[in-house]
């Protein structure tokens, strides 16, 4: 598996047909993970990991819980710190310099979104711009253009979280997270709490605005389904080691044990769904 | 009627007991608040401190109250104004409900929330300010109703003293065996006590997190 190469990424969701050149940097790794470890008392979380995130790649996380994937998302924007090693993101140490710099520069989306309650939903967007010291119209203009971005009516501005459906929250949260226009985007299970219907929907968001806005995105699932379909590249977790790491046609004919139980746990006509990251 | 025309008669005095009263509890609150806050937030934040601090507040809660204004007579600056030591006394009683709700409020803020704010940035303070507290707003303040509502009460008590408030008639009334006196006193202070409830209770339902 080569990622230091431009690469051509085809791929069809809904009958369409998507093309994008993922630009990958030889030099620099978008994120890398130099032998890290992470160990809490005497429980090993995450078991000397190496890895390297391309420049606008979607790397999957997949994992059942419990495997370290939540862990190694953490450790990026330094929720979490490692107990050894050195985690790289723009090519230097995330442990030097400024903690609020590097978070800002991030962009971050959970499970259920966490959007602040008592925050409307255009000043949940607007947070980091506003921590920037962004000037208000700036501000509004932004949050404008995102809620377009993430299909969602502009009058919804005023409203609260607990005023919107699931699928809108999630929205917001990725919108929140795209505010200030980070480089990179760290989701964690973001849509793992959605109906079906809705899940499909956004995962098929997800890649048309992965294919207009190329950030580098690490994302934790244990949806094998999800990881197929989203994923350029699939880095497979289990007890805090990183199993394999393949692109989503790889995966489904892999022959490595931990892959192939999960592609028969997922049963068939997952060949469809495998985005088509060809080089 | 008599008690009404006693109430009448004696208006000012009424009147100047209760304003009396006010000042005891509203001091006494405002102060609780000062300390009880920041030591709420302190405890939630550092879990080493929670049970020592919680601990001291449960103690002093079940002092009685004419026990310690008794303890607290003998101190120097203290005792040489009443109301100085049952401003102190009330300020000591009404902590354990504030610093418990304060921790409870800040502990009970959904913690994927903070980390969320955590991980797009935010300081310890901006999370503090922007998000704990605004949404333990309303948990803090049920903590200040309940602190003020028993104030009013304990202040009844501070007349025993020499501190002055409503207690002044309770006293005088239970020495001469008129109930009207007695009266005289609780009725304004059940009153009060009621106001008091309502409106904090008032507050706190306008910074209830939707």
């Amino acid at each position: 598996m080569q990622i230091n190469r431009p690469r051509l990424r085809l791929w069809t969701d809904y009958g369409v047909r998507y093309a994008v050149l993922v630009q990958a940097d030889p030099g620099n790794p978008a994120i890398e993970f130099r032998n890290v470890s992470y160990r809490i008392g005497n429980n090993q979380v995450l078991v000397d990991l190496n890895l390297r995130v391309a420049p606008g790649e979607t790397l999957v996380l997949l994992g059942r819980s419990g495997s370290g994937k939540t862990t190694t998302l953490k450790l990026v924007n330094r929720l979490v710190s490692p107990s050894s090693g050195t985690i790289l993101v723009n090519g230097s140490p995330n442990h030097e310099g400024d903690v609020i710099r590097l978070r800002r520069g991030i962009g971050y989306v959970i499970q259920e979104a966490g959007l602040f309650p008592h925050f409307t939903v255009a000043r949940n967007i607007g947070l980091v711009p506003r921590l920037e010291g962004w000037e208000e119209n700036r501000i509004t203009g932004r949050t404008q253009e995102l809620l377009q971005l993430v299909g969602l009516a502009p009058e919804l501005a005023d409203r609260y979280p607990h005023q919107l459906s699931g699928g809108q929250r999630q929205r917001v949260g990725v919108a929140r997270a795209l505010a200030a226009d980070p480089e990179t985007l760290l989701m964690d299970e973001p849509f793992a709490a959605l109906d079906p219907l809705t899940r499909d929907e956004l995962q098929h968001e997800f890649l048309l605005l992965q294919q207009r806005l190329h950030k580098t995105v690490v994302f934790v699932t244990h949806d094998l389904r999800e990881a197929l379909r989203l994923g350029s590249r699939i880095a497979l977790m289990e007890a805090g080691k990183l199993v394999t790491l393949l692109t989503p046609q790889e995966f489904v004919k892999s022959e490595d044990p931990w892959a192939a139980a999960y592609v028969r746990a997922f049963g068939g006509g997952l060949d469809s769904v495998a985005n088509r990251g060809a080089s | 009627m008599s008690l009404l025309r006693f109430l009448i008669q004696n208006h000012t005095q009424v009147l100047q007991l209760t304003l009396e009263h006010l000042w005891l509890v509203g001091i006494s609150t405002i102060f609780a608040m000062l300390i009880g806050i920041p030591l709420g937030i302190v405890i939630a934040h550092r879990a080493r401190w929670n049970k020592p601090v919680l601990a001291t507040a449960n103690i002093i809660q079940t002092i009685p109250a004419l026990a310690l204004f008794g303890f607290l007579l003998p101190v120097p600056w203290l005792g040489a104004r009443s109301d100085r030591l049952a401003i102190l006394a009330l300020i000591l009683y009404a902590l354990l409900p504030i610093i418990r709700n304060t921790y409870a409020g800040i502990h009970g803020v959904d913690a994927a929330v903070i980390e969320a704010g955590r991980g797009m940035g935010m300081t310890e303070s901006q999370l503090l300010y922007q998000v704990e507290l605004p949404l333990a707003a309303s948990v803090i303040l049920s903590g200040v109703r309940i602190a003020a509502v028993i104030s009013v009460g304990l202040a009844t008590i501070a007349a025993a003293i020499g501190a002055g408030g409503l207690g002044e008639f309770i006293f005088r009334g239970l020495a001469m065996v008129d109930d009207r006196v007695i009266l005289a006193g609780a009725i304004p202070a059940a009153i009060l006590a009621l106001l008091a409830d309502f409106t904090v209770g008032w507050a706190e339902r306008r910074l209830r997190p939707r």
